[in-house]
């Protein structure tokens, strides 16, 4: 048998929200924020933003408000760890799905 | 042009010959000598390739898949522990399908430490997909790494050339080196299917499901276990590719045509002796001695072991009446690893030849002709006595 064809197969895909599945199942913590500590909500203007510089996911928008996209969120902490005005609280995830039911 | 040189510098010159692009390694006895050429080569301009100095076998390996993944032809090679220490990312360059080509000049592994020459650092390695060339002598080591590289390319699958430390890689013997515009035409420019493209960004090797799924656009990727599927149908159609190539090869340089295995005297055989490496060439001193005492033996030697040329093998001893393994690697606590395979090969056929395994030279015990001898003498005087398995040459224990 003579092939031309090698490597059909690998692992390369297009780069992309969700490429790594619905990680945010994954998710124990959910990120909260509150609007009222918030900088760019409080100023009215694009400034700070740190969560959506150090959210590791890029789930986090430039937005007034911020918005987080819980589908791919993994609850790390990390924007809640960096926002310096302290308005991001990390809350079981239970809870708020029990809430919402 | 024929040049008189060491295994070490056949093997740089055919990696210069070869055009690599980008070369990280770091040195280990016996394979210094080769990395040392090679940034000889680097330094003075005759090479136009990076040079990348690590600080280990792991790191590089893991330039040598960044730089094939760029879509450069990349280069290594290592020895012994060195490369049990790039286990790890030897897995990874042939799950990402890189053409890579490695030499590993073959040496003892410790615990207890040892420098010399036997074949348990690639045997170890069998399991882990990549392609495995063996050099029987100097003009073996230049062209098998030259056909490597096209190889590698071809199939997408790296590829180890492995030849003796010390008895290969430190001695001095004639070859023939080839001219580049030979090997230029011989082995094309390296043109990746899959590479690190700004224009067509993608996702390498991140985590795969265990099934399929569907990627962003909608089209169905497959899972971990059809990626892994595809790779060993590819090693196995790999041993047609490789046909192929040697017979290119042997259509420009003269040499070649044996691409599996290499046959001494086998052709009346009763008896066949068989080996990886310089031993397969030692024993034909061995043969030659028993035949004029009209003993019909003869060897044959494995120039590649994965994928296994099983078929080929098949072919070769059936109908003899005894093989004889003779290995300087041993999978502890059962046999020797080619016993092992030939075992399995030979399986498919009516008359199975009785197969006999020795172990020897492990951590460099000198290989005596004598020694060889009298052991294949025993195998031919009683071939069906098969009960001490794996027999050992050589062994001095003290009573």
């Amino acid at each position: 048998m003579v092939k031309s064809n090698y490597c059909k197969m690998i692992s390369r895909s297009k780069p992309g929200p969700g490429d790594g599945g619905n990680t945010g199942s994954w998710r124990v913590m959910r990120p909260i924020i509150n609007l009222d500590k918030c900088i760019p909500v409080k100023t009215g203007k694009k400034a700070c933003f740190n969560c959506w510089l150090y959210c590791p996911d890029c789930v986090v928008t430039k937005t007034i408000p911020p918005t987080i996209d819980l589908s791919f969120c993994k609850g790390c902490g990390i924007c809640a760890e960096e926002c310096p005005a302290d308005a991001i609280e990390m809350v079981d995830e239970a809870s708020q799905t029990a809430k919402e039911k | 042009m024929h040049i008189i040189e060491s295994g070490n510098v056949a093997a740089a010159t055919g990696v210069k010959l070869s055009r690599a692009q980008v070369i990280a390694a770091y040195p280990i006895t016996p394979q210094t000598p080769l990395t040392e050429k090679l940034s000889e080569f680097v330094e003075s301009g005759q090479l136009e390739a990076q040079y990348i100095p690590v600080e280990s076998e792991h790191s590089a390996m893991a330039v040598c898949i960044a730089a094939s993944t760029a879509g450069t032809r990349a280069f290594t090679a290592t020895s012994a522990n060195g490369l049990l220490y790039m286990n790890e990312q030897l897995h990874w360059a042939v799950g990402a399908r890189l053409p890579i080509v490695m030499c590993v000049a073959n040496r003892g592994i410790g615990a207890p430490w040892t420098v010399w020459n036997d074949h348990q650092d690639s045997m170890a390695q069998r399991d882990v997909g990549w392609i495995q060339l063996y050099a029987n002598d100097h003009q073996q080591i230049i062209d098998t790494v030259i056909k490597a590289f096209r190889l590698a390319q071809t199939v997408s699958i790296p590829v180890m050339v492995c030849y003796d430390g010390y008895l290969l890689s430190h001695t001095y013997m004639p070859f023939d080196r080839p001219e580049q515009s030979e090997v230029d035409s011989f082995l094309p420019a390296f043109a990746p299917k899959h590479f690190l493209d700004p224009d067509n960004p993608g996702n390498f090797n991140t985590v795969t499901l265990p099934d399929v799924r569907p990627g962003v656009d909608g089209v169905l990727e497959p899972g971990y276990i059809e990626i892994r599927h595809n790779l060993h149908q590819d090693l196995r159609a790999a041993l047609t590719s490789y046909e192929e190539i040697d017979r290119d090869f042997e259509k420009q340089f003269g040499r070649g045509g044996t691409p599996f295995v290499e046959e001494y005297r086998c052709d009346d055989a009763r008896f066949v002796a068989v080996a990886i490496g310089s031993l397969s060439y030692q024993l034909r001193d061995v043969i030659d001695t028993m035949r004029e005492d009209g003993i019909a033996i003869g060897v044959m030697g494995v120039q590649m072991y994965r994928p296994f040329p099983d078929e080929a093998i098949a072919r070769a001893l059936a109908g003899k009446e005894c093989v004889v393994v003779l290995e300087k690697a041993l999978s502890y606590g059962n046999q020797g690893p080619l016993y092992g395979d030939i075992k399995s090969a030979l399986y498919r056929l009516e008359e199975r030849p009785v197969v006999h395994n020795y172990i020897l030279g492990l951590g460099g015990r000198e290989i005596k002709t004598q020694q060889l001898l009298e052991a294949l003498t025993e195998s031919c005087t009683k071939p069906q006595a098969i009960e001490d398995t794996p027999r050992w040459i050589g062994l001095k224990l003290q009573e």
